[in-house]
């Protein structure tokens, strides 16, 4: 019986196997709804190559990439120079923009707006009341509830949690020296999610909540967003169009490692941020590599146009140019890759 | 007739002391057990080592002392502590124990003494029902039955009437301490249960008939012969209870609320050791992250270990009484 | 006087104190009929063909189902099966042949204090194990994890269960001639062998329900997967993701997907039940 049952395994392991090509990424969450269906969708074109993500969250993705336990990683947070030393070869490619929201669940109390400095100090634990004289002064004229505020946060490795966090260090000193930035940070308050649909999770189940989550998220979970005041001192909505606006000043290097957050512009939403895959530059296994580079170029040309409708805001035609031509410079075994 | 018998095994032995297949099949197959025996201790072995090797990074840089006492857990830093997951996993399985031992108790009493004895086979039923359903299936309970309950009832009344107790403080938001310690006591009442009714079991008729025939009520009885008899026993199964609750994962982790703090409030936010693990091994980016999670699961393990010992020598301790007492 | 209402008051403490315990019972049945009714009002109106057989979907689109993650259990639990049955079983018949002596004591104690490590313990020792050399997550590694699991609780009911065949049976087998390893086998693991079955069925609900040790070593997989040495999907790992997640048409799915872990549980419990109802039966 037991014979029969590793015998049956092995058979339809090697069967499975030959069946298809499986190319296993994990990483970000911020950009998983749009990645999911990318992968759906060109699976649909491809019916041979699968690919299967796992959104385990940035600092996961980076982490399995690094070691090589994923074919592709996915992360809003930029490698480091400490963790680039550890991954020599990979290669950032952007695919899309996102914003990071501040989304919130104040029963009554509609179109909030924060300014950076409050919001920094409500991450900081020390404003700890929904009706506190700095929310009031962003919020003239509003009714504001007695209610204590519970912080929800990323508890896993995440790069929304990258972006948020950059955004605040660079907003708030204290918050850059208490709490820091990073996929991780030392969060002194608040209820731990896993991944941007743990955090939403929590900010739609727990009245008083407040919490940042990616914007596509907020607005499929129909969460009540805030305002923010931007560097310009203008108060703007988060949306696909400011935060193209946010990235439409800033200086993208050639190696695409870049924060866009608090950017100048009197439409940028403060709080974007780009999302990289991460890829080897030189790939190994000539049948995975094909498929990586051929996603790519797919990815950049016609996913593209699909993320918009998900809340995601697509790369401007310039640098999604220069994009094309590093995924064209990536190859398999020495070997550039041609368009199948 | 056991003459016999000894006398017809000696012609057998005496053919397997000769080369033969009996005596190499002997061989074989005690060769084998052997190994299959040895493989427990290989696999006990295995564990302690990879978790101490996978560990090692953490040494480099926090003394053992400093890892335990430690409440800062920061990854971008490399600076870990346990102190907030050892916090909230003592307050959850506490609070697991204050809840379920009593009913446990109150249950196993019940099965054994009060009850018919055909009923009391029949209650154990839903005893053994409520071992058997997986960990993430009463997370999913925890999470959509459970914690709104706490969140709109229990807590609000418990913070309105007991509110100047510092454990009752905060605002109710369900997640926390409070619901994973209550998840908790569901969890590990199968086993408390099973445990004591299988040690009340062996208190000898006789100590409590004696008491009976003084005239003592079915209760006075218990009081006199039974619990002081397997007082020893019940502890073990509470200590096996707590070992069950100081590991349980998945319960858990989707209703403490995850975040590595410490709280004297039950109604906050907290983490445990199991939990941490499931949610950051995965991506942990540096080796001393890795290291301190394994850290952390060492310290599960040996904690584990060493109240499941004790609670092993507290059950047979108990369970070899009646020959004692006889003999 | 004084004397009976004494005896009144200790009849009250009597039959109070019984009642207490009675509803202690109740303290039992409340959360198991929680669970289950939930579990099954909640779920049963997700099941359906398409359920079982069909991949999952992306969010934001209707429909999908858990098909890979059914298959995925079953097939990390058969692996564990392959691994774990003929290790536990044996080091249990080990323990209970053999296992009188210092060795055997250390090996037994060993097993006891095992069966109590917690799974996500074994998921990092499964991770060391397999995920490291193999360089990336895999259906072996989770099925390594599962199989650890069971082998102290097999080898611990085994050799109780191999214990209790009494031992005329032995010797009359030995007084016929048979030698001593072909006794173990044939006669005394045989008769036990309703036993092990049970205790066999029981270990494989366990595993099936386990979750924390395949959140990094099985990880998950979006596709159906045969192959030992890619990722593969659970079904508890996908109620996980399902339940924690803020969509509502996934918590569905979630309370579904647990009908479905619960059917598969509770069969394995009943088929352990009526087993042994059946062993005894015939004994007699």
């Amino acid at each position: 019986m037991k014979k029969l049952l590793m015998g049956a395994a092995l058979l339809l392991g090697t069967a499975a196997s030959a069946q298809g090509l499986l190319i296993n990424g994990a990483g970000a969450t911020f950009p998983a709804p749009l990645y999911q269906k990318w992968f759906s969708e060109y699976n649909k074109i491809n019916p041979n190559i699968k690919f299967n993500y796992q959104a385990i969250g940035s600092g996961g993705g980076i982490k399995q990439f690094t070691e090589g336990t994923v074919d592709f990683g996915a992360t809003d947070a930029a490698l480091k120079d400490d963790q680039l030393a550890k991954a020599p070869d990979a290669v950032h490619v952007p695919t899309v923009m996102g914003a990071v929201v501040v989304a919130y669940n104040a029963p009554g109390v509609k179109a909030l707006r924060f300014s950076g400095e409050t919001l920094a100090n409500i991450f900081l634990g020390k404003i700890t009341k929904w009706n506190d004289p700095a929310i009031a002064a962003d919020n003239p004229g509003m009714k504001l509830p007695e209610q204590t505020i519970v912080i929800a946060r990323r508890s896993d490795g995440s790069g929304t949690n990258a972006i948020f966090t950059d955004y605040l260090s660079k907003i708030s000193p204290e918050f850059k020296t208490k709490v820091g930035s990073g996929t991780s940070v030392n969060w002194p308050v608040g209820l731990g999610g896993k991944g941007n649909d743990g955090v939403t999770g929590l900010i739609k189940s727990n009245p008083g909540t407040i919490g940042y989550v990616e914007l596509a998220y907020a607005i499929q979970q129909k969460l009540t967003i805030a305002e923010m005041k931007n560097k310009d001192g203008a108060w703007v909505k988060p949306s696909i169009a400011s935060v193209t606006a946010a990235a439409a000043g800033v200086d993208v290097p050639a190696d695409y490692r870049v924060s866009i957050t608090n950017p100048s512009g009197k439409d940028s939403w403060p709080i974007s941020g780009f999302t990289w895959l991460l890829v080897h530059k030189d790939m190994k296994d000539a049948a995975k590599g094909k498929a990586i580079v051929n996603f790519l170029r797919w990815a950049l040309n016609d996913g593209e146009k699909m993320a918009e409708p998900l809340d995601y805001a697509p790369l401007p035609d310039a640098l999604r140019e220069r994009v094309l031509k590093t995924v064209d410079s990536l190859t398999v075994n020495g070997a550039k890759v041609s368009a199948k | 007739m056991a003459d016999a018998a000894a006398s017809s095994v000696a012609p057998a032995e005496a053919e397997a002391g000769h080369p033969g297949p009996g005596n190499l099949g002997d061989r074989i197959f005690n060769g084998t057990l052997w190994a299959l025996g040895i493989m427990v201790l290989v696999v006990a072995g295995l564990i302690v080592l990879n978790l101490a090797l996978v560990a090692r990074p953490l040494a480099k840089e926090h003394s053992l002392w400093g890892f335990i006492t430690s409440r800062e857990w920061n990854p971008i830093e490399d600076h870990f502590g346990a102190l907030p997951f050892l916090y909230g996993t003592l307050v959850t399985s506490a609070v697991s124990i204050i809840l379920a031992v009593p009913v446990a108790i109150g249950l196993g009493l019940f099965i054994t003494q009060f009850a018919p004895p055909k009923l009391g086979r029949v209650l154990t039923i839903p005893v053994e029902l409520l071992a058997a359903i997986p960990s993430v299936v009463y997370g999913l309970w925890g999470l959509f039955i459970v914690v709104p309950w706490l969140r709109e009832s229990i807590q609000p009344w418990l913070g309105k009437h007991f509110g100047w107790l510092p454990i009752f403080t905060g605002p109710p938001i369900g997640l926390g301490y409070l619901a994973a310690g209550a998840i908790l006591a569901v969890m590990i009442l199968p086993t408390v249960v099973a445990v004591s009714v299988e040690v009340m079991k062996t208190t000898p008729e006789a100590n409590r008939e004696a008491a009976l025939a003084l005239g003592a009520t079915k209760w006075e009885a218990v009081m006199m012969a039974v619990i002081p008899y397997s007082r020893a026993g019940i502890l073990g199964a509470v200590l096996l209870g707590l070992g069950r609750a100081l590991g349980e994962t998945m319960a858990v982790t989707m209703v403490i609320g995850n975040s590595p703090d410490i709280s004297l409030s039950l109604f906050a936010p907290g983490y445990s050791l199991p939990a941490v693990i499931a949610n950051e091994f995965a991506e942990a980016t540096s080796n001393v992250h890795v290291g301190a999670l394994a850290g952390l699961g060492l310290i599960l393990f040996a904690t584990t270990f060493l109240l499941n010992a004790a609670a092993r020598v507290l059950v047979t301790a108990v369970q070899k009484g009646p020959s004692r007492v006889k003999g | 006087m004084n004397l009976h209402s004494s005896f009144t008051y200790r009849k009250v403490v009597d039959r109070g104190m019984a009642v207490v315990c009675a509803l202690c019972f109740i303290g039992a049945f409340i959360p198991l009929i929680s669970v289950l009714w939930l579990v099954v009002s909640n779920g049963a109106a997700g099941l359906s063909w398409a359920f079982f057989t069909e991949l999952p979907k992306p969010v934001g689109e209707a429909g999908g189902g858990i098909g890979n993650a059914l298959v995925g259990t079953l097939y990390m639990v058969g692996l564990a099966c392959v691994i774990g049955l003929p290790l536990g079983v044996g080091a249990g018949v080990y323990l209970a042949e053999k296992g009188d002596g210092t060795i055997g004591s250390t090996v037994r104690f060993m097993a006891e204090v095992l069966s109590g490590v917690p799974s996500i313990v074994i998921g990092i020792v499964a991770y060391a194990l397999v995920v490291i050399p193999m360089g990336h997550f895999s259906a072996t590694a989770g099925a390594v994890a599962l199989a650890i699991l069971m082998i102290p609780t097999l080898a611990r009911a085994t050799e109780e269960l191999v214990r209790l065949v009494p031992g005329s049976l032995r010797e009359a087998s030995l007084a016929l001639g048979v030698p001593n390893w072909k006794t173990s086998l044939s006669v005394v693991i045989r008769t036990a062998m309703g036993g092990i079955v049970t205790a066999c069925l029981l270990a494989v609900a366990r595993a099936a329900g386990e979750t924390a040790p395949l959140l990094f070593t099985a990880l998950n997989n979006q596709y159906w997967n045969l192959n030992p040495s890619a990722p593969t999907a659970s079904l508890t790992v996908a109620i996980y993701n399902y339940a924690i997640s803020p969509y509502d048409d996934w918590h569905s799915k979630a309370w579904t997907a647990s009908l479905v872990l619960l059917i598969v549980v509770g069969l394995l419990n009943i088929a352990s039940r009526v087993l042994t109802r059946s062993r005894l039966k015939g004994a007699r």
